[in-house]
């Protein structure tokens, strides 16, 4: 007999894990942050120094904070978007269980020092082998579901999702090829140069396709239900789409300016680089004239809130990106706090703000009520998120900008002007900054858990969702 | 074929498939196709559902 309720089950546990995870990943980029102004903050502990913990909150905060996310929505969005149950929901289970190991064995290994030393590809390959066949098993679950989809047409968000779970089961494999010597240590299949590209291309396509064309489909769902009316241009967003996914592909090369790359793959990562602006502000356009007419909305809505500032700090981000793609702005802000501001930018407004905006919507539909717990909450969340993006990135761009100068700084005689020593005592005050802009968005993610709890508590599990039985054509 | 005229030949087909994409997105003939599509998140009725596993 055909199904006639959504599966709900495995969306719930994703959901609720995002919170664990956003809170447990947040936390310990807060301690970070804190080492960063008291070096002896955890007593010379090696588990819980500053190299082995900030993998720690990278790989937190973007594979199990965001990647939980990308599940749950994703999962949501295809059943609802195609009226059909999920196909294969015991492989849909195993990717439950499988992705909530490769966290917790990420969480062992990094603090022990296992590494690979990959930026954003840190775990080691029997992890690696992991995640690969929970991938596979996501792409079964999610493609096997808009094939016996009831509509006619595939949504445009699931066009994105299909794009993201595609285009990471490349780069993963890729990136992750390595020679294992022991259970525990591998060496990377490529060297030099070669590994460097490959690296980040890899590593700047964990941007695009994790962080952003994922959570692009989220937006395009989730801004049209919250505001009540669909997207501005479904034409334009598949332009978006189409393009975006084409350029982004090449972008990776500016991660490695005036290195030894060859100078013509630099120049190709940077004008690629600009050309991304033109749809990522397509897409950022969109959803926000998506509000046109119900502007108003904003005012009483935080959930609405939420979304809108995620896409005011999308196009912030994709702005600067380009920008600091260029060669002769790449060469002051590179390496510096600048690109450590430009990510959280990102990270925090608008990957984390666009998740947590979905999550209010999703999570009261997931325990069978009308609304969250408290709204006001909500609201309180909302401006302690804000105000602490707005710290952090705002003291990162200075501490960024005159690291920089202070670096290349040079006397008449060719040596440098500032020492080492000096530039780190600049950062200080640009340091205290940040730590309370991160506490403050920290200190979010706590109400947002009270109020999810409260929310479940009163609530109750929904599995009965049902599909609606007139098809339309 | 040197390096320069295979960017030359690559750049002119990009642009063509991007033009193509365009085309195909904006098109009449599509118009009602994607309108369709664009509302598919509001063919549901998405109220809670009134009975679940436990209080």
């Amino acid at each position: 007999m055909e199904a006639t309720t959504y599966n709900y089950k495995v969306v719930r546990q994703f959901a609720i894990m995002t919170v664990v995870w956003g809170i447990v990943g947040m936390l310990v980029g807060v301690i970070l942050a804190a080492q960063l102004i008291w070096p002896d903050l955890t007593f010379g502990i090696e588990w819980l120094s500053y190299g082995r913990l900030r993998p720690l909150h990278t790989n937190a905060v973007i594979f199990a904070f965001g990647g939980s996310a990308m599940f749950a929505v994703s999962y949501y969005i295809v059943q609802r978007t195609c009226q059909v149950r999920l196909w294969a929901e015991k492989l849909a289970a195993f990717t439950f269980w499988g992705w909530t190991l490769v966290i917790v064995l990420a969480a062992i290994t990094l603090p022990l020092g296992m590494t690979t030393s990959k930026e954003y590809a840190e775990l080691e390959w029997p992890i690696d082998i992991l995640i690969t066949v929970v991938w596979v098993a996501y792409a079964l679950v999610f493609f096997g579901t808009i094939v016996k989809r009831k509509t006619k047409h595939i949504y445009v968000s699931n066009w994105f999702f299909g794009a993201y779970i595609l285009v990471i089961a490349i780069l993963h494999i890729v990136n992750s090829a390595e020679l294992p010597v022991t259970m525990t240590k591998s060496y990377s299949a490529y060297a030099g140069v070669q590994d460097a590209m490959i690296q980040w291309w890899y590593g700047h396509n964990a941007v695009g396709f994790f962080l952003t064309t994922a959570f692009l489909g989220m937006m395009y769902y989730f801004i049209p239900k919250q505001a009540g009316r669909p997207i501005y241009s479904y034409r334009l967003s598949i332009v978006h789409f189409w393009s975006l996914n084409f350029i982004y592909m090449w972008a990776g090369p500016h991660h490695l300016q005036y290195t030894a790359l060859p100078d013509w793959a630099q120049s190709l990562g940077m004008v690629f680089s600009l050309m991304l602006l033109a749809p990522s502000w397509g897409g950022m356009m969109n959803g926000i004239m998506t509000l046109s007419g119900a502007w108003h909305k904003l005012r009483t809505d935080p959930i609405l809130k939420f979304m809108v500032t995620a896409l005011s700090f999308y196009g912030m981000s994709t702005f600067e990106g380009p920008m600091m793609s260029i060669k002769t702005v790449n060469a002051l802000s590179h390496y510096t706090e600048w690109t450590v501001g430009h990510v959280h930018s990102g990270a925090l407004g608008w990957v984390a703000m666009i998740t947590i905006g979905s999550m209010y919507y999703l999570i009261p539909r997931l325990f069978g009520r009308e609304s969250m717990f408290s709204t006001r909450l909500i609201e309180w969340h909302f401006w302690l998120s804000t105000i602490g993006v707005v710290l952090y990135i705002a003291s990162m761009w200075i501490a960024g900008v005159a690291q920089g100068l202070m670096w290349r700084a040079a006397n008449a005689d060719g040596t440098l002007t500032y020492s080492f020593a000096q530039v780190l005592n600049t950062m200080y005050p640009f340091y205290g900054i940040r730590l309370l802009g991160g506490a403050m968005f920290f200190s979010g993610m706590l109400i947002m858990a009270y109020n999810v709890w409260q929310t479940t508590r009163q609530g109750r599990v929904v599995n009965d969702a049902a599909i609606p039985q007139a098809v339309h054509a | 074929m040197d390096s320069g005229t295979l960017s030359g030949i690559v750049t002119v087909i990009f642009i063509v498939v991007f033009i193509g994409i365009v085309w195909w997105a904006f098109s009449k003939r599509n118009k009602q196709r994607f309108e369709d599509a664009g509302k598919l998140p509001f063919d549901e009725d998405d109220a809670p559902a009134q009975k679940g596993d436990k209080k």
